[in-house]
């Protein structure tokens, strides 16, 4: 499936996207390409704007003009009815797993098929089942969403993501919360997806084993600035410091002058602690 | 002081794109009612949840409403010896004023901020975005069954409101106060025309709008504007929600009884 002698044409190419949130700047010129049928990983340090560059990808935050490119068309200037079909070709699995808490866990993943297709109840029932099998949720399948575990509900939305088999799938940190055996099961889904469906995957995540596990490309990113973008190899031989000490799991280091420190504790400077 | 005309400006500018949204939002709901009506169910659960289970609440306020119509009103029209007019005055009071407006408030304070947390929970947990991601239309699915199913019920529980609190009243003139039951009765008959009945069902048309707009609007957008989110905000918002609600269906109680009069 994987021909590495020839590069995989991207599927979506960001350029130069800088976005705000109420007047803060919070991504800064980010561009890197997305190839079609492989994973890319977006990786960086918690509040780094990993899941505002996955809005705009997706649609849900307004993007200026020609900084997100889909298929070479700008996503910015799509009219609903090109979001519409756009969207119908993507499944996303939301950090919390977003399920619908007023129905069982079968009856949220049955919810596109019920909107967009004219299938029987007992075929979507059953379509619904298979998903859910494919994620290990076979038995909990009527229980409502406040019954499970976290990871359970993690697992449920990406069940509902990949209920409609899209063509590309955003998921915001699907090992987030779980354990190391479900979230290695999880990892061979994904692969699987890519290799027997030819899925376009991105998933943003900071696990450093998974994503070095799956990813195609990756892309590093940090404080709203993308560090470095390439192969996994690539990204391991960065001579970035920032990312080395990402990669390194390295803490920052302590630079607090103790006795400035206190003051400012005792309220006797202002400035933040 | 130029410090001043900013803030001014910016919260004047913030202010009217909130009134500019909520307009656009009024749009969308009732587009969402135009268009080709998708499956009726939804609708069918939303009756059960707006009408049949107010039902108790809406009797309940009814009947002691009427009963206190009953009394006041026999003790005022006493005064200037009319007591046979008491059936009069509580049918064309109920019917014109109160039953639209206690029936309207009544489903305010039930469903309508049922409704409003429910949508803000929604909005938080991105659950709002997940259906935008499935290219599931959030109006269609979510807001235009209860905008319908509130056009359905209210104007049928403000009808029994009217009757129950009839009722209520002629208990109280009739049995407990000595009004002639055939006064009673023949006053509500010979006064009440098609115009009076006709303002209470656009009343409660009008009010199923407004609650529905407004409690929904407060709940779809909990939590996206600047320093607000969190559990805290749909508390915020159904709070709101209820109260802005109330005052509109009560000012528009005036401004629609001005126009039909």
């Amino acid at each position: 499936m994987n021909d590495l002698s020839r590069p995989a044409p991207d599927l979506i190419t960001v350029r130069g996207l800088n976005s705000t949130y109420h007047r803060q700047q919070v991504l800064f010129d980010i561009s890197f390409g997305i190839p079609s049928q492989q994973i890319t990983v977006i990786m960086g340090v918690s509040g780094c704007g990993k899941t505002t560059l996955l809005r705009h990808l997706i649609g849900l935050k307004p993007t200026g003009p020609n900084q997100v490119l889909v298929d070479g068309r700008d996503l910015g200037a799509f009219t609903e009815e090109e979001l519409r079909t756009y969207r119908r070709r993507i499944g996303v699995l939301f950090q919390s797993g977003a399920l619908f808490n007023s129905m069982s866990v079968v009856d949220n993943i049955a919810v596109p098929l019920k909107v967009h297709t004219r299938l029987a109840d007992e075929t979507i029932r059953i379509m619904a089942l298979i998903k859910l099998k494919l994620l290990g949720l076979a038995d909990v399948g009527d229980y409502m969403p406040s019954q499970l575990s976290g990871g359970m509900r993690k697992r449920a939305g990406l069940a509902r993501a990949l209920a409609m088999d899209p063509e590309i799938l955003f998921v915001d940190e699907p090992s987030s919360g779980l354990d190391p055996i479900t979230a290695a099961g999880l990892d061979r889904l994904i692969l699987e997806l890519r290799d027997t469906l030819g899925m376009t995957i991105i998933v943003v995540t900071h696990e450093l084993e998974s994503a070095f596990h799956i990813a195609d490309r990756m892309v590093v990113m940090d404080r709203g600035r993308l560090l470095a973008a390439g192969s996994s190899e690539e990204i391991r031989a960065s001579s970035d410091p920032r990312v080395q000490q990402f990669l390194g799991r390295a803490a920052d280091p302590v630079t607090v002058n103790p006795a400035g420190y206190l003051s400012r504790l005792a309220g006797r400077e202002s400035g933040r602690v | 002081m130029s410090r001043l005309l900013q803030s001014l400006g910016a919260y004047t500018l913030t202010r009217l794109a909130y009134l500019g949204r909520m307009g656009l939002f009024l749009g969308y709901m009732i587009r969402g009612v135009l268009r080709p009506p998708g499956k009726y169910w939804p609708v069918v659960k939303q009756i059960h949840f707006i009408g049949t289970k107010s039902f108790f609440v809406i009797g309940f306020t009814a009947a002691f409403t009427g009963m206190v119509l009953g009394l006041q009103g026999y003790y005022t029209l006493a005064k200037f010896g009319s007591e046979g007019l008491l059936g009069s005055g509580v049918a064309l009071s109920l019917i014109r004023e109160l039953g639209p407006v206690l029936s309207a408030l009544m489903v305010t304070g039930r469903a309508g901020s049922a409704m409003c947390a429910e949508i803000g929970i929604m909005r938080i947990d991105e659950q709002i975005d997940a259906l935008e991601c499935m290219a599931i239309d959030p109006y269609a699915y979510l807001i235009t069954p209860k905008l319908l199913a509130c056009l359905i019920c209210l104007p049928l529980l403000t009808a029994f409101c009217d009757v129950v609190g009839i009722f209520g009243g002629y208990v109280i003139g009739v049995e407990l106060l000595g009004v002639s039951p055939g006064a009673y009765l023949d006053g509500v008959y010979q006064s009440v025309v098609w115009e009076d009945v006709y303002m209470g069902i656009v009343k409660s048309l009008c009010f199923a709008v407004v609650m529905i707009w407004i409690c929904t609007y407060k709940g779809y957008y909990a939590g996206l504007d600047e320093g607000n989110f969190g559990p805290e905000e749909v508390s915020r918002a159904t709070t709101n929600a209820v109260v802005l609600s109330s005052v509109t269906i009560l000012a528009g109680d005036y401004l629609v009884t001005s126009i039909l009069l």
